[in-house]
Formats: structure tokens, sequence, C-alpha cells
């Protein structure tokens, strides 16, 4: 731990050259995935430290314990929470701690998804660094004898300036513990912030560059075992019949388990095949290749993706349910355009593939380790599945190598603990890369009609826009088949065009796979074909597209959509607090524009496009410059984002997500497609289901961050949405040729 | 049977399959689990580590391979994380979930070592067997300049 501290401490100095810090740098690697500390609350631990609050433990020797309740797979936000609890609390940075937090209702939401972790909690995150200081100074008042509101903290000490006294955070533990815990406390004012604002490093920047940095697949227990689990390749198929004597004779397989079958609808449960259990990954791997296995591939054979695509198209063709309706959509106009979006099934593919580990006590109680968006969701799942209470299941939270929506359903853990139990030992659960992109929860493949009417000037008069996907409730509900809820929220009801005349509807589809969300999810597609379709308008008027984009957002105004009838739940926040502003959604696309030089001479075969949308209460526009050849060959050479997620924590984890965002949207816009045959899933590996690479990466990804205190947005999604339609609308302004179907690959282009 | 190689610079023997990728290995049985697992076909990239000095995708290559020769993994490359790379990669914060930046870095590392002052080009292609799913690849190359710059 020292050791860690003092080469942070050197780095930071060698990078910002300073002697001596007052912005501090460092904590400890080794507070990754360390579990937390046994019972909270000032009575027991009253000796050593002190809990203000279950996110905060003020320790005697000074150093201060940040709860981290929120998963973390690659948005920063080990780094950025304790940023805003750290500064309320006046911290040192360096005196900080971060430790994973278990799955328990005790820390409210922890479900890390929904780019949910800093809008919905920055109240709670600074309250609990606030009341944590309060409760410091009232020590310190109560020691001296002096009232509270003559002492102020700062720097980890309280202080008393008329008596010139101080005392370090530490110091008042002993006192502060016998204390009551206030429940609120005043927020600092924004000027005061330290951290709040700030670029800091990431806090487990020494554990990622080292490989110490410990992953869900990375859990090891003594007297583990090693599952690989054969799933049917149809979605709820069943096991006919199968042997195992091949399988039972590779060396290192212990046994051979038949899983619980299938349910419907899936939700998170165990979704049956045959397990082989060995002494390591490998083994178990080499057995499974030797189990032959008769399936029941079931009413889900059916799914093929060629035929599919057809009913979708034609589910989309025709009229749905009006969900929003403002004027007459139908209204006689000068002239019609109309198009039909397609965008396929995607899969996560976290580069950590599921994993998760558990064991099985003689008291019938379980513990999980594993790489979980949701540990509350977890914990409940593997109670349901072992039919225990879930007081008695402890999930601990690792690393996870990415998340991206796939770990947010914890079926992985259920079939560890499931196995667990059966097999009598602790057992590790690795999914490979095939089981991950073909028994996953799929993005949803989705079509979209347009249709926009036009006055003699090509100004748009009315918008139709039909959207047909199979819904995610199918993974919860029996026999759902129609989008609704908080997916019509995602790109559709909050659809920021200047129309008077509009009305969205919403057509059926049957699912036939688990459907889950993916990083920024309906937004994907929403997205897509409404940036796609205005810059096919902007054409149709001959009207510079940028122009015609900000044209088409029109005035700066507030949108509610219930005023056209919708249901609209804004990503569960208020809609007076986070509004659908139009103004802060042209001037992102302003600024991309400005910095992207929009309207410079380009060589022929090169050109920009724009796309902008708002989702997750933030606003982001993006341009890409796209050159293509002769052969198809298509490079994104430059891209240029610009965000407005109101306060931002640590700006430079927003750039980074939207850097992320940038090659996530290329991934989805160049290559990724998901398709099934008989049922099962064609892909198996990045050989077939590619993603962008390093010779693929543009030049540079440019990011803007709106200076902004508006209440914070969301960062982890929003950047992912507007990128595909740039590439798409930039490949039009290079070629003359407007593809409206994803990925571009399969128009030919590479 | 008993594989003998030597593992970050200290004699190991493995009581290994040979057939076992030299990843699982690693792994499972050597105990580090600092080099990950992707793919298990050597698309990604992110089980890289050096065999006798040559990056390799550990997941397809036999335990045996590495029968008296010397491998080093990401926990190898320093004692206290401070080879220019694993420098560089901290100053620019290039990792955001982390999981394949151990396989990146041990792959700019060999880059480095045959080529100390790469184009952007030469990282391209050096680079381009490493996916990185949280898209890091203009820090990364950025990072790479920085690390052959402290080299130098």
């Amino acid at each position: 731990m020292n050791n860690v501290k003092k080469i942070s401490r050197r780095e930071f100095m060698k990078r910002t050259g300073q002697a001596s810090g007052g912005l501090v740098f460092a904590l400890s690697f080794a507070s990754a995935c360390q579990p937390e500390p046994g019972a909270v609350g000032p009575a027991a631990k009253a000796a050593s430290s002190v809990t203000p609050n279950v996110y905060v433990n003020i320790r005697k020797d000074g150093i201060v314990e940040i709860i981290c309740h929120r998963s973390e797979m690659g948005q920063g936000i080990r780094t950025s929470l304790p940023q805003v609890i750290a500064d309320e609390l006046e911290a040192d940075w360096d005196k900080v701690q971060v430790i994973q937090a278990i799955g328990h209702e005790k820390y409210g939401d922890q479900n890390t998804d929904g780019s949910t972790s800093i809008r919905k909690h920055f109240d709670l995150l600074r309250n609990a660094g606030a009341t944590a200081r309060e409760m410091m100074i009232a020590a310190a008042a109560s020691t001296w004898g002096v009232p509270a509101s003559e002492c102020n903290a700062r720097e980890h000490a309280v202080h008393h300036a008329a008596s010139d006294r101080s005392a370090g955070y530490g110091e008042l533990v002993a006192v502060a513990a016998g204390m009551p815990q206030p429940k609120t406390a005043a927020f600092k004012a924004r000027e005061g912030y330290r951290y709040i604002g700030k670029p800091m490093d990431t806090i487990d920047g020494m554990a990622f560059t080292t490989g110490r940095a410990m992953y869900g697949i990375d859990t090891v227990v003594p007297d583990m075992l090693y599952a690989s689990i054969e799933r049917c390749p149809a979605f709820g198929g069943t096991v006919k019949s199968y042997d195992d004597t091949a399988a039972r004779a590779v060396a290192g397989v212990v046994d051979v388990l038949r899983m619980p079958e299938p349910t419907a609808p899936a939700f998170f449960n165990i979704q049956g095949g045959i397990a082989v259990i060995a002494s390591n990954t490998w083994s178990a791997a080499e057995g499974r290749k030797a189990l032959a296995i008769e399936w029941d591939r079931g009413a889900n054979a059916v799914y093929e993706s060629e035929s599919y695509k057809k009913t979708l198209i034609a589910s989309a063709s025709a009229p749905g349910t009006a969900v929003l309706t403002r004027g007459d959509a139908d209204v006689k106009t000068a002239s019609v355009h109309e198009a039909i979006y397609y965008a396929p099934h995607l899969s996560q593919a976290p580069m950590e593939p599921p994993a998760a580990t558990a064991r099985v006590n003689a008291d019938g109680s379980c513990e999980v380790w594993a790489c979980v968006q949701d540990p509350q969701a977890t914990r409940d799942t593997v109670a349901a599945t072992l039919g225990v209470d879930k007081e008695q299941v402890t999930v601990n939270v690792t690393l996870l190598g990415g998340g991206f929506g796939r770990k947010s359903k914890p079926d992985f853990a259920a079939e560890a603990a499931w196995l667990a139990r059966e097999s009598g030992k602790p057992v590790k659960v690795t999914w490979s890369r095939e089981d991950d992109i073909r028994h996953g929860y799929l993005h949803s493949v989705s079509a979209q009609y347009y249709r926009a009417g036009m006055d003699a000037d090509g100004n748009t008069k009315s918008w139709l826009q039909r959207t047909s996907f199979p819904t995610i409730m199918s993974t919860f509900a029996p026999d759902a088949n129609h989008p609704g809820g908080f997916e019509l929220d995602l790109g559709l009801l909050d659809s920021p065009w200047h129309v008077p005349n509009m009305r969205l509807e919403t057509c059926d589809a049957k699912a036939h796979l688990r459907i889950g969300w993916l990083r920024s999810v309906c937004n994907v597609f929403h997205a897509f074909g409404a940036c796609s379709f205005v810059d096919e308008l902007a054409h149709v008027k001959g009207e510079d597209p940028k122009d015609h984009l900000l044209r088409m957002i029109g005035p700066a105004r507030k949108i509610d959509p219930a005023t056209d009838g919708a249901k609209y739940t804004n990503y569960g926040q208020d809609l007076v607090i986070h509004p659908i502003d139009t103004g802060r959604l042209a001037a992102v696309a302003k600024k991309v524009a400005e910095m992207a030089g929009w309207g410079r001479e380009l060589p022929k075969g090169r050109g920009l496009g724009i796309a902008a949308h708002r989702s997750f209460l933030s606003y982001v526009a993006a341009v890409a410059e796209v050159s293509v050849d002769e052969n198809g060959k298509l490079i994104v050479h430059e891209a240029w984002t610009c965000i407005d997620a109101g306060t931002v924590i640590n700006p430079d984890r927003v750039q980074a997500q939207m850097e992320g965002a940038t090659i996530f949207g290329m991934s989805l816009a160049l290559h990724g497609e998901i398709t099934a045959k008989d049922g099962a899933v064609v892909q198996g590996n990045f050989d077939s289901y590619p993603m962008t690479r390093m010779n693929e990466a543009p030049d540079a990804i440019h990011c803007h961050i709106i200076e902004s205190d508006a209440p914070p947005g969301g960062v982890g999604e929003p950047g992912v949405p507007p990128i595909a339609p740039a590439i798409v609308n930039a490949y039009f302004a290079a070629s003359g040729k407007r593809v409206r179907e994803l990925p571009l690959r399969n128009a030919g282009l590479t | 049977m008993a594989i003998e190689f030597e593992l970050n610079g200290e004699a190991v023997s493995l009581d290994a399959d040979p057939a076992m990728p030299l990843l699982w290995a690693i792994r499972d049985l050597a105990g580090l689990t600092g080099t990950k697992f992707g793919c298990g076909k050597a698309l990604c990239g992110a089980c890289t580590v050096h065999l006798n000095g040559q990056p390799t995708r550990s997941c397809t290559v036999p335990v045996s391979a590495a029968a008296g020769g010397k491998v080093t993994t990401i926990e190898g490359l320093s004692e206290n994380g401070d080879h220019p790379v694993q420098v560089a990669w901290r100053e620019l914060n290039v990792a955001q979930c982390g999981y394949c930046q151990s396989g990146q870095i041990m792959s700019a590392v060999a880059l480095l070592e045959r080529t100390p002052k790469p184009t952007d080009d030469d990282i391209d292609s050096a680079m381009s067997g490493n996916i990185c799913r949280c898209g890091t690849y203009t820090r990364i190359r950025t990072a790479i300049h920085r690390a052959a710059e402290d080299q130098s």
C-alpha cells in the first residue's frame, strides 16, 4: 500500500510538474475488489472507525473508505463516485480508499444501467459526503466546546479559526462515533469544488496496467471446480437425450450435470443445457466438445433472419398503434418522401465474457463472485435459483471487463450457484466467446418506416414514423409482442423535430430469442433511422444537411410529449428538472459542426455527415469524415463529438466515454450483425462478428464538453446513437448513395 | 506431464496436458490471472504474452510449445508497474474497463522492442490483432508514441 502510493504520487508530480500537490492523486489498487467491511454503524466500529452512512467509513488512521455501490465496467465510476463524496467531505484524495460494495438494498439502487450512476445519484452522493463532513465538524466542535457554526472542514481536517485549532479526521473518529448520524447537510457551492469537474486519474490505473485488476473470470477460491455449459442452439429448446461417456473420459473432467430446463419467459433464469465440471477451464471445454446431445429446438427453431426481416418490414409498413399524435400527420402536402430503415440484432460482446463463481456452504448459504451490473438482481436470482432466502446470499462484485448491458442479466451467476450446490464444491462458470454471442440477451432487430410530407419549398410539414422490433418485455412477460413503456422513451416519443403534424406508431413483432438491452438500447436504431431520414430530407429540399438539421430541430423550446398524448417517462426523471430542450440539442449540433470545419472543401469521394440526438437526459452531436474508394473501401478518418451532459464530474472520463462510444458506434455501423438460422445464432466469434480495430480507428476522435451547471445527465450511453447516422450521412455525402440498412458491410463496403 | 519453462524469470514446472493452451496453464495452473481470455481463437489479442520474446496469442499455443522456453506475462513486465509502456498507459488514462489492456500492453511492448520509433502505420499493423470493445484505440496510439519518447 505504501509502495503503491509512492509510485502514484511520483507519477502525479511528473505529469503536473507540481512539487507538492494541492490537488492530490492516488488511491490504492489494493482496494480493487476488496470485500466491504463487515457490520456498519457507529456502534459496530466505534473503536476504530466511524460510519456516517453506508457509503463512508472514516478510520482512526485517517483513511476515508468510500464504498462504491455501483459496478465498474469502464465508465470510471470507481473514480467519479468517490470524487463526489470526497469533495463534499473535504477529504484528501490521497487518503481515500475505494471499497466495492456487495449487493444489498441498504445502498439503494445498485443497477448500473441506463447511465444512471451520476444522473440519479448525484444528490445522494453529495449528501453522503456532506453529512459525513458535518459529523466531523460536530465532533470537533463538541471536543473544543465551541459552536459548530464557527468551525469549518477543509483538507481532511476541521478548523476553528478563532482559537486557531485544527483536528484531523482520524483524530475525530472516537468522538464522532458516539454522535448521531446526520441525515442531511448543505452542499458545497460549485466554486468550492476540489474534485468535481476535475479530470482525476482512474483509481484502478495501476491495477489495470499490471494485471492485478480482478474481474469475474479471475476469481479463485479454494477447492474450486471449473464449468463449461453446452446450451441448446435455439432459445427455449431442451435436451432430448445425451451421452456423456466420452466427455467423462476426458482428463480433468470431474462430472457432467444436466442443467434445469429453460423457463418461459426467460427472466434471468438458467436456460438448460449440459454442464461439464472439471479441474480446470480447458478440461471443462474439452469435455464439453466430447458431449453427444440431441436437442429438441422447440418453438423458436423457426427463427430465420432473412424471412423475419420481411415480416418486420411488413409490420412497420402497415398502420400500428399511435403513441403520439400532433395535428394531422396525414395532411395533404405538396410532396411526400418515405423510407424504411432496418438494423439487425447485436451482441454486447464485452471483452470479458460472462463468468461467475459460487460457493454453497453447509448451512445452505451461498457466496457469489461475479462481474455483474446489477448485484441486487443477482442476489435475488441466485436466492430464487437455490430456493433460499436472499439474506443467505452474498454477492461480491468484481470489476467488469466491459458490460454494455449484457452483465445486467445475472443468468450466469445463477448457473454457478446451481452447479456449486449440485457438485458440492465451489464452481466457476466461464462462458466461451461463442456462448456469449450465441446465447446472450441480444439487442433487438428493428424496422422503421418514415414518411415526411413537404410544402412546395421542401419544408417538412408532416412526420409519420412507425417502429417495429421485438420488445425487451418478451424476456419478462409471456407473449409480449409489442414495444412498450421505457422502450418508447428511447429516441421515439422525445422526437425533437419542429414539425406541426406528427404521428408516431408502434407495431407488433414477436421475439424468438432472449432480447435484452445494449448500450443506448432502442436509441441505436431510432437515432439511426431518424437522423438519416432527416439527412435525406435535406437533400430532397436541397439544403445543407447541417442547416437542415438545425431547421428540423427548430427554435429553442422545451418539449412535453404529454401535450401530444404520449406517455413519456423521461428516463425515470422529472421533465421539469431534465427537460427535452431543443436549444441544447441545437447547441451541440452547431458546436460540433464548427469543430469539424463544416462546409470546407473536400476531395471527391470524401464527405462529412452530421447527427444529433438526446438520450439519457444528455445531448450529443457527432460529425464523421468518411472517404470511400471505387472498391468500396470506407474509411472514417476523423470524428468530432460534442456532449452537453449538464454538470460533469470527471471530464476526462466523459471524453473517454465519447471516444469509446465513437468506436462502439463504428462497430455497429460498419460490422455488427447477428442473424439466426433454424433458431440458432449463426455468428460465434470475432471472425464472424467483427469489431472495429486499431487499423480502422479514426486518426483522431475529438470531444467537446459543454460547460454547464444543469443537473447531470447520462454519459456512458448517449455518445453511441449519433455515430451510425453521422457515418451513413457522411457516406452519402462522399458517394451520393443512401444506405438504409446496417451494417454497412452488407452494402458492399469494407 | 510436467512441463518446465521460465515464467516471468522464475523456473516453473506445471503438471499439464501438453495440448492445454498456454493461456489456461498460466491462469489455472500457475495462478497468474493478468493474462485474459477473450476469444480462444487468436482473434482478439487479450491473451497476448511474450514467448521467447515474441508476442504470442497464448489461447491457441499449447503449453508444450513453452517447454524449455521463456514466457513473460503482464505480471512480469516490471516489478513496480514502471515499464515505460505501463507508465504511458497511466499518464494518458488509456484503460476504460481495463480487461484487454494486458494484451494491448504486451503487444505494444513487443512493437517497441522491434520498432523503437513506430509510425501510426506501424502501430496500426502491430496492434490490430488486439480488440478493445471500450474503444481506447486513439489513446493507445498516443500512449505508444509517448512510451517511445520516454524510452529514447
